[in-house]
């Protein structure tokens, strides 16, 4: 079955997780591969939204992160400041999934602005959620289309914390989150060094290597023992196609 | 002591030009009403909080009411960019203060709990710490490592949306409860809408679900489908298709104008609004009822 770069993007997203994960989900592409997990390898994944709910199962896709669909049978919900401090702050988060304008060679983002934070040439929407969720979930996961405007060598503002200039100055820092583990793209995973940089570690089927290289802002190192990705399977393509955005609001 | 009045006397006695004002709900139960109303009534100069501004911040910038805004992430929720503040921050005609989430809501647990200040982890990213001074480092005192720390936050006057309330003000709300009773605990003055005004007995019959006490109220004000194009939960859903229509709305000024005329200026309150948008929208953000299992407090 033929698949769209979104969806190539979900289906590994999701093959990220594990069973018992208790992921901070955001909208949109994190939320189908959250989704997809527990209806495929991850009976037992434990959602929980920023808006203060845990446990949801959504019935229908939820276009904002506080759609009242998301309560709705859910086992809990509470307030924000208890979201970010009894389940974030305290350690009972495993995954996040961020996302942003730019992600830098050590994995730092930029949801702010593009150029100079008091003269910004774009004002995007900021941190919301994700300075805290970088800093303190256990582990990060990224999704971004690969394009080169979107992997400069170093991001215009740090948003939120991947291993900063190095991974010793992120440990320094004594923040408890291991900080972003893989970025999933379109063409295949970056994932980092001992020394925290993003490498190209897996490839998607059909992409290459300079094809990775020519949609990479820095000198894009090439992990010593490559992988290859499977495709996206039929049934991970029907459970996203008929039962999770039947209407292709994301998956487009 | 019965506080029912107008939602438009509530608004003339306690929102003054240059007042900062938390207008509560995160993605639930968004008071546009009163947003509307402010609008109506030409406040100037006023600082906005909000760890969203979303739709109905966009549209108060956009009549000219605000000279600051305070928040955490200034998208529309699920649709893209917040077109007229990003516009107005861009040209440098709109003051920010700016934090994450977090620090939002911790400024307003602090002010809410009477606190000096409220620490917080580090989260390894500084770059909004340098940015806005409000951020602060302090050494904890029993570790000697260093925490984050930001000053309460009390606005002159909140607004909270809830599903249903009692005639002093003591309020139930369900659903997502994002950041409505710190928002209440923390400001000088409190406004509330409800869907409902009940009797007393009913507040009592469930104490539990009170999230917002009358001690801290100030006005009730009865105001059905206040919160659209945002939900009450259990009683309409989000109007995700005016969440879009208003990103190609906000795309020039004169479209804009031309909603704020028509939709606020020409119109006298919320009654006439949600007349205005028609049996297709009502019976389309109409909901089916889910009950929740009744609890038994016992008689003592």
């Amino acid at each position: 079955m033929s698949y769209s770069a979104t969806e190539l993007m979900i289906v590994n997203a999701a093959r990220l997780l594990r069973d018992d994960d208790v992921v901070f989900v955001g909208v949109g592409t994190p939320n189908l591969a959250c989704n997809l997990a527990r209806r495929t390898h991850a009976p037992s994944l434990l959602m929980i939204y920023e808006a203060g709910v845990i446990g949801a199962r959504p019935a229908r896709l939820p276009l904002s992160i506080g759609d009242p669909t998301l309560v709705s049978g859910a086992s809990a919900v509470c307030s924000m400041y208890d979201i970010f401090t009894f389940y974030l702050q305290r350690g009972n988060v495993d995954v996040g999934f961020l996302g942003g304008a730019q992600i830098d060679r050590f994995g730092n983002i930029n949801a702010t602005v593009i150029g100079d934070y008091e003269k910004p040439k774009v004002r995007l929407p900021g941190s919301g959620g994700s300075m805290e969720i970088a800093g303190w979930a256990n582990r990060c996961y990224i999704m971004t289309p690969h394009q080169k405007r979107r992997f400069p060598e170093k991001v215009d503002f740090a948003t939120s914390a991947g291993f900063l200039a190095g991974r010793w100055q992120r440990e320094a820092t004594g923040v408890r989150g291991r900080g972003p583990l893989a970025v999933v793209t379109d063409l295949g995973l970056l994932e980092p060094d001992e020394t925290g940089e993003m490498l190209l570690t897996t490839l998607h089927p059909g992409a290459t290597i300079e094809q990775a290289r020519a949609n990479t802002g820095w000198n894009l190192k090439i992990a010593a023992d490559l992988r290859y990705t499977q495709p996206p399977s039929d049934e991970e393509l029907r459970i996203l196609r008929e039962e999770l955005d039947p209407q292709g609001i994301y998956l487009k | 002591m019965s506080k029912i009045c107008s939602l438009k006397e509530a608004v003339q006695q306690f929102v003054h030009d240059g007042d900062s004002l938390y207008a509560a709900g995160f993605t639930h139960l968004i008071p546009f009403a009163a947003g509307h109303e402010i609008i109506r009534q030409g406040r100037r100069k006023l600082i906005l909080a909000r760890a969203t501004p979303d739709l109905i911040y966009d549209q108060m910038v956009a009549a000219g009411c605000a000279s600051k805004i305070i928040f955490s992430y200034i998208g529309n929720p699920g649709v893209g960019s917040l077109r007229i503040v990003r516009e107005e921050i861009e040209a440098g005609r709109l003051e920010i203060e700016e934090y994450s989430h977090f620090g939002m809501i911790s400024r307003l647990q602090a002010g809410a709990t009477g606190l000096p200040f409220i620490p917080m982890n580090q989260t390894a990213a500084t770059d909004l710490e340098h940015a806005n001074p409000h951020y602060r480092r302090v050494k904890d005192p029993y570790t000697g490592k260093e925490v984050v720390v930001l000053p309460p936050l009390n606005p002159d006057v909140a607004i909270v949306h809830v599903q249903r309330a009692d005639a002093n003000g003591n309020a139930h709300i369900w659903g997502i409860i994002g950041e409505q009773k710190e928002a209440a605990f923390a400001s000088q003055h409190v406004i509330l809408t409800a869907e409902e005004i009940v009797d007393e007995s009913v507040i009592r019959s469930d104490p539990n679900r009170t999230l917002i006490p009358d001690l801290v109220v100030d006005a009730v004000c009865h105001v059905p489908y206040a919160a659209h194009p945002s939900y009450t939960q259990g009683y309409y859903d989000r109007d995700n298709a005016f969440y879009l229509a208003w990103d190609k709305i906000s795309e020039t000024r004169q479209d804009t104008e031309a909603y704020l005329e028509e939709w606020i200026y020409t119109v006298r309150d919320r009654d006439e609004y949600w007349q205005k948008l028609g049996k297709e929208t009502h019976t389309r953000l109409a909901v089916a009822p889910r009950w929740a299992a009744g609890v038994n407090y016992g008689e003592y």
